[in-house]
């Protein structure tokens, strides 16, 4: 493994130093963050410094930080515990909303997959039933970003509650929970750089929040459950070090690593097929249709190259289908099952830029309109 | 009288949470570095690397409790297995099954969660436990109807430690057809368990309980005869639909090293466990007049001693003995100054309860850590005494 180009960071990033150092060294303290004893307190403070870094990065406060067993719980629990009965959420949304209530109803999104504001008002003035709106702040697939701001004015105007699922944002760019205006907000550590299996679900003092997993009244009886206090100690590392990256440096710098990465494609084809561009996007997100070749034949051929990337969302493991984003923007199936997600993270460099351009170059040489151009047009080139 | 001192507080709270044993740690560690994928990635190496990972502890987590690999549902731990158990079970049945046994000394949170089904208008009987703690087996019979879907009986008691008979509950479940859950937080590692022979239908274990990483548990799922739930975290469909979320592999491993450490060493540590405990509970009555036993002593695990001193406030004991990391019940409720709930139903009135202390042996605990708990808990409790004479004399 060593030496291959690692550009599924939104699928999980890697494990950040700080991140591994917290983990391993809480890994050899014994304590119950609940026990009144020494270790127990020991253990207690561990995560309430923890609770403050991520309420740091979320820009909320530490009390309104709920920890749970990552984004998807977060997400099952926002839905299912704000104790509204009427869930719109945007089509495009991450399958943990999607499949969290049988109920929910979906707002379209338009080509570049951003949700119809005028739809949203529609659906929301057709009935009067206290509703919950859920949108995410940035797609995993495509990373576009959600216009939080004036999907919570639209959702005041009826009193519905905002949720807003910003796992592949946190990190990418800079937010705030205060900043957004919305009532509950997601997070997840492995995404960003801190440990799997934690995650956070932000909760402001406005929702009356039941708890989904009961039990011992951890989390201010919000989520049941002994906290796990190295993977809590973990998020808060990781939650430090992107902190500290939260003044947009790190942005640019994967904003630069992306463009250089569309720029030498687009030099390379005359139609590498950009998808979700027209609207404002995460900096290190790429979502490239190759038109003809299936999205599994890529990824299986950059694999073969030492190129780590993927066909869409991780979670449907097993299921070779479109995905549900692409086909909510308007893509017809084969388009949709043509497209890759490239995306960049805290250790990518330009040396992974390149090994991509060219491996995926190779790819459509041999398999893609490359290839027809070649076969169509023989010694066009000199 | 041995002259050793602790260098730090003497741990004996393995109830509550047990040391990641170093051998997991060091297990866990490289998914936590190189192997870091996630292990739901089919389009690359360092996907499949993770899942091999995550499908070998599955495997071991297995081997430990005599099931199948694809009978393991992973968690974040038994809180959420529990609620998974219950909620999930009740949903898919109670068009046709609408009623629930359990008992009064279940965990919290199996409680909790009987609660929120009666609040959904499930019927759920709570089985009352004897002086020694445990169910009484003709009582439990008689609560089961056509309408039962599921009795939830705990392996392992998380205060006074005793056992429940499982095999019995679980042969008594199986011939009249209802699921057989039981909270096995306690119990995995330290006593031997077998889904088979116990007719176990769905099992709830923690990580963290048996020197295994917190933040990760297991819920066993019967495949034949098939147990059907529905899932109280969707989303991706991980875990064959049973429960969403990206899986943690370095937990996922972390767990299953401790359960082949379990396996290979359970025996052997029982035996040491339980001549530690003997020595503990000999020390304690040889120094101090009024010691009793909370539940049964011989049905019990041997890591757990849960003992009453006559005319002690288990607080003040607690505040007096700050170098031993002891409690007086489970932590979820440590801080709260109600009498235990488990020790109320076994029939012991407040004032016991409140001189009550729960001592937790494991893994780690010496014999000069059980010596020098012996001498201070006796020391303070002579100092209690005198002052409690000097008090009563003025």
């Amino acid at each position: 493994m060593n030496g291959a180009v690692y550009l599924d960071h939104n699928a999980t990033a890697p494990v950040r130093p700080e991140a591994v150092e917290a983990v391993a060294r809480t890994l050899s303290l014994v304590g119950n963050p609940s026990s009144v004893h020494g270790y127990g307190r020991a253990a207690r403070r561990l995560v309430e410094e923890a609770r403050e870094r991520v309420a740091a990065l979320a820009g909320a406060q530490p009390e309104d930080v709920v920890f749970t067993g990552g984004g998807s719980e977060a997400n099952n629990l926002a839905l299912g515990g704000c104790g509204r009965q009427r869930i719109l959420v945007s089509a495009v949304e991450h399958d943990s909303i999607l499949n969290a209530d049988a109920t929910l109803e979906t707002v379209p999104v338009d080509g570049d997959g951003v949700i119809d504001l005028d739809a949203l008002d529609t659906l929301l003035a057709r009935e009067g039933t206290p509703a919950l709106v859920s949108v995410m702040l940035a797609n995993n697939e495509t990373g576009t970003i959600q216009p939080v701001a004036g999907v919570v004015e639209v959702a005041r105007r009826h009193d519905a509650l905002v949720h807003c699922d910003a796992v592949q944002a946190a990190g990418k760019t800079v937010f705030s929970f205060s900043g957004l205006g919305v009532d509950m907000l997601t997070l997840s550590a492995h995404k960003m750089g801190g440990p799997q299996g934690i995650g956070a679900l932000i909760v402001g003092a406005g929702v009356a929040l039941k708890a989904q997993i009961r039990g011992g009244g951890q989390e201010r009886g919000r989520r049941a459950g002994t906290e796990s206090v190295p993977l809590i100690a973990g998020f808060g590392a990781a939650a430090l070090a992107v902190g500290t990256a939260g003044d947009g440096k790190e942005g640019r710098r994967l904003a630069r690593l992306r463009d250089d990465l569309e720029g030498r494609l687009a030099r390379l084809t005359p139609a590498p097929l950009l998808l979700g561009q027209g609207a404002p996007r995460l900096p290190n997100t790429s979502c490239i249709a190759m038109p003809g070749v299936a999205s599994e034949t890529q990824v299986m051929a950059l694999d073969l190259a030492g190129i780590a990337v993927s066909a869409g969302s991780a979670c449907s493991s097993g299921k070779v289908r479109p995905s549900h984003v692409l086909r909510a923007m308007g893509l017809g199936e084969t388009e949709a099952g043509s497209a890759i997600r490239v995306s960049l993270g805290w250790t990518s460099t330009d040396v992974d830029v390149e090994r991509f351009v060219a491996a995926w170059a190779e790819i459509d040489e041999r398999l893609g309109d490359g290839a027809q151009t070649r076969v169509l047009v023989p010694p066009a080139k000199a | 009288m041995s002259t050793w001192t602790p260098e730090s507080p003497v741990y004996l709270d393995y109830q509550a949470t047990t040391p990641t044993d170093r051998r997991v740690v060091e297990a866990m560690l490289p998914f936590f570095t190189e192997k870091f994928g996630n292990p739901h990635s089919n389009s690359h190496a360092y996907g499949w690397q993770a899942e091999v990972g995550v499908e070998a502890a599955r495997a071991q987590v297995a081997d430990l409790i005599g099931a199948d690999a694809r009978e393991i549902v992973f968690t974040s731990g038994a809180t959420e297995s529990n609620n998974l158990a219950l909620k999930g079970v009740a949903e898919f049945h109670r068009e046709r099954r609408n009623h629930f046994v359990t008992c009064l000394t279940e965990h919290k949170c199996v409680l909790e969660a009987a609660h929120h089904l009666e609040g959904q208008g499930i019927d759920v009987t709570y089985l009352p436990v004897g002086r020694d703690g445990l169910i009484d087996l003709a009582r439990l019979s008689a609560a089961l109807g056509d309408k039962t879907a599921m009795v939830s009986i705990m392996a392992v008691n998380n205060e006074i430690g005793v056992i429940q008979p499982l095999a019995e509950i679980g042969a008594l479940c199986r011939a009249r057809g209802i699921y057989f859950h039981t909270d096995a937080a306690q119990a995995v590692g330290k006593i031997p368990i077998d889904v088979n022979a116990m007719s176990i239908d769905l099992m709830s274990i923690s990580g963290h309980k048996l020197y295994g990483p917190m933040g990760i548990g297991v819920l066993y799922v019967r495949r034949r005869p098939r147990v059907r739930l529905t899932a109280q975290i969707d989303g991706g469909g991980q875990e064959r639909g049973m429960r969403s979320g990206t899986l943690a592999p370095p937990l996922c491993v972390g767990l299953g090293e401790a359960c082949a450490i379990a396996g290979r060493e359970m025996e052997a540590e029982a035996e040491r466990l339980r001549m530690l405990r003997d020595r503990l509970l000999e020390g304690l009555r040889a120094r101090i007049v009024g010691v009793t036993v909370n539940g049964d002593l011989e049905r019990r695990i041997p890591g757990n001693l849960n003992i009453s001193f006559d005319h002690i406030d288990g607080n003040a004991l607690l505040m007096g003995v700050k170098d031993l990391a002891v409690s007086t019940g489970s932590a979820c409720t440590s801080a709260s100054i109600e009498p235990s709930y488990v020790l109320r139903a076994l029939g012991i009135d407040d004032g016991r309860a409140f001189a009550s202390l729960r001592i937790g042996l494991g893994r780690f605990t010496t014999e000069e850590e059980v010596g020098y708990a012996v001498g201070r808990l006796a020391e303070e409790i002579e100092r209690l005494g005198e002052a409690t004479a000097t008090a009563g004399a003025a």
